[in-house]
């Protein structure tokens, strides 16, 4: 099995600094999404993420890592998407007390593998489970932007209609977008929207992906939870997708 | 260092917190990093090969490996994705004992592990050897799960797990200091989670 061999565009060295929060926004009742305006950035890859570190009186730190769910532009920001674990320590944190213009250390971007930039090429098949789908969307959006015509097929899950961050941007992409196939479902809901699926993910829900791209996928890209992307990587293999074109980001949990 | 306004923490318990290198946080799952599907490696295929360079010196089939000295380590580990384990007991082969058994000193430096799913890792000799890592074959008394790198994975528990590569299917001592997989994009050469060594030039 190979690996190819490009290689990541990070920093040479990643420094702690601050970033301002300018904008909170709800997304669903367990998602709330901060735009951070980090004092000195040099824009990212899609698929990338950073990490935080907050500190408390005694100096205390507490470190984790959030993907950016924007897309790479020249505004100087970046989205980021935390979704709330109830028994947490950094997520109930930003849900509870983080506020516009409080400043949160941060350093990146971080990553050189889970990324994609149009020179990469496609068809895409993305697939994420619950906030899996942060640096997916990032991807999403860029392709829109940067290469429309690049196909590319979503497959989603999520818990509940409500709980499908961005349904409303989704809906419209797989409406406008020629070139972008929207595969959603909700494991706990009947859902509402025509269109959307019923149930876990599985082997007839990735066929369906696979069908809509005009050639097999030259990436397929699986975030989320890790047994939703072991369950995910396994159904594409077994759908025929070769190995080395399987890449994996897990949230833990 | 700057404090996070309204940040109090949760702080680990007694005992806890001095064993837990800056920046992690105590889980007691199992989490996982990978960067793709899990490879399942039949034990009939299975082979580990020791190479000086590109010449193979030893090498093992399932059972030639078993029948190797088996030792127990039990060590708390540390992702660079920020969790850390402790108390994990693992059992396997000694480094030290598998340069033993193919009747060789360490001929270099440094070492990249090469796995089964293609991903390698740089470490430096002298991180794996003297008693301080194995080739696991057993977690828990257990044979090691495939998520969790089975049949068998590198296991050096004083760096970051990265370093401790799953389905380990070769040790290539190098020259040089060549960077593996995770080293190529952005991860750091040597690891030690006590220096926060995460990325190139932490
Ligand atoms: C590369 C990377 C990118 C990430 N990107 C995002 C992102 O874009 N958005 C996001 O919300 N999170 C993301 N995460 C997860 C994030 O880093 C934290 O782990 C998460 O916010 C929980 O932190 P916490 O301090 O609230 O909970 P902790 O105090 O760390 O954990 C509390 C309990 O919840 C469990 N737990 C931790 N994470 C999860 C989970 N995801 N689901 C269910 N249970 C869990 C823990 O095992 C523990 O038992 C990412 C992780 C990685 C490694």
């Amino acid at each position: 099995m190979s690996i190819d061999p490009e290689i990541a565009p990070q920093p040479k060295r990643l420094v702690w600094q601050e970033a301002t929060v300018v904008a909170i926004t709800i997304a669903t009742p367990r998602v709330k999404i901060f735009r951070l305006r980090p004092v000195a950035w040099q824009g990212f890859t899609a698929g990338q993420h950073v990490d935080l570190r907050l500190t408390a009186p005694d100096g205390y730190q507490a470190e984790r890592s959030y993907s950016i769910g924007s897309a790479p532009d020249r505004s100087g920001e970046i989205d980021l998407v935390i979704d709330l674990i109830d028994d947490g320590e950094v997520s109930p944190f930003f849900h509870a007390v983080v506020e516009i213009g409080d400043t949160i250390e941060m350093r990146g971007p971080i990553g050189g593998h889970f990324i994609w930039r149009a020179e990469d090429g496609g068809p895409l098949l993305l697939v994420a489970g619950g906030s899996g789908l942060v640096p997916l969307m990032s991807m999403l959006r860029y392709r829109s932007d940067a290469a429309p015509d690049i196909p590319a097929a979503l497959v989603l899950s999520a818990r509940r209609e409500g709980e499908m961050i961005w349904r409303e941007e989704l809906l419209s992409r797989d409406r406008d977008e020629a070139g972008f196939h929207l595969f959603a479902t909700v494991t706990r809901d009947v859902p509402a929207t025509p269109g959307i699926h019923h149930g876990r993910v599985n082997a007839g829900l990735i066929a369906s992906a696979l069908a809509r791209l005009p050639a097999p996928p030259k990436t397929i890209f699986i975030c989320g939870a890790t047994p939703f992307v072991d369950a995910a990587a396994d159904l594409a293999l077994a759908a025929g997708i070769p190995f080395e074109r399987i890449r994996t980001e897990r949230y833990g949990g | 260092m700057a404090t996070t306004r309204g940040f109090s923490g949760k702080r680990p318990a007694d005992g806890v917190g001095e064993r837990l290198p800056p920046g992690q946080y105590l889980t007691e799952d199992f989490p996982i990093l990978s960067a793709g599907p899990v490879p399942r490696v039949a034990l009939e295929n299975w082979r580990f090969t020791v190479k000086d360079g590109v010449r193979p010196v030893a090498s093992w089939n399932w059972e030639a490996f078993n029948l190797l000295p088996k030792t127990k380590l039990t060590r708390d580990i540390h992702c660079v994705t920020k969790w850390s384990k402790f108390n994990t007991a693992w059992s396997g082969v000694m480094i030290d004992d598998i340069l033993a058994e193919a009747g060789i000193e360490a001929p270099s430096d440094f070492v990249l592990a090469h796995s089964y799913d293609g991903y390698s890792t740089n470490v430096p000799t002298e991180d794996l050897i003297v008693g301080k890592a194995m080739i696991a074959t057993a977690y828990e008394g257990n044979p090691i799960i495939p998520e969790h790198g089975g049949p068998a994975r590198l296991l050096v528990p004083h760096l970051y797990f990265w370093k401790s590569a799953k389905w380990v299917n070769g040790l290539q001592f190098t020259r040089r200091d060549e960077a593996g997989f995770w080293e190529l994009r952005g991860y750091h050469m040597r690891g030690d989670p006590w220096r926060e060594q995460r990325f190139s030039g932490d």
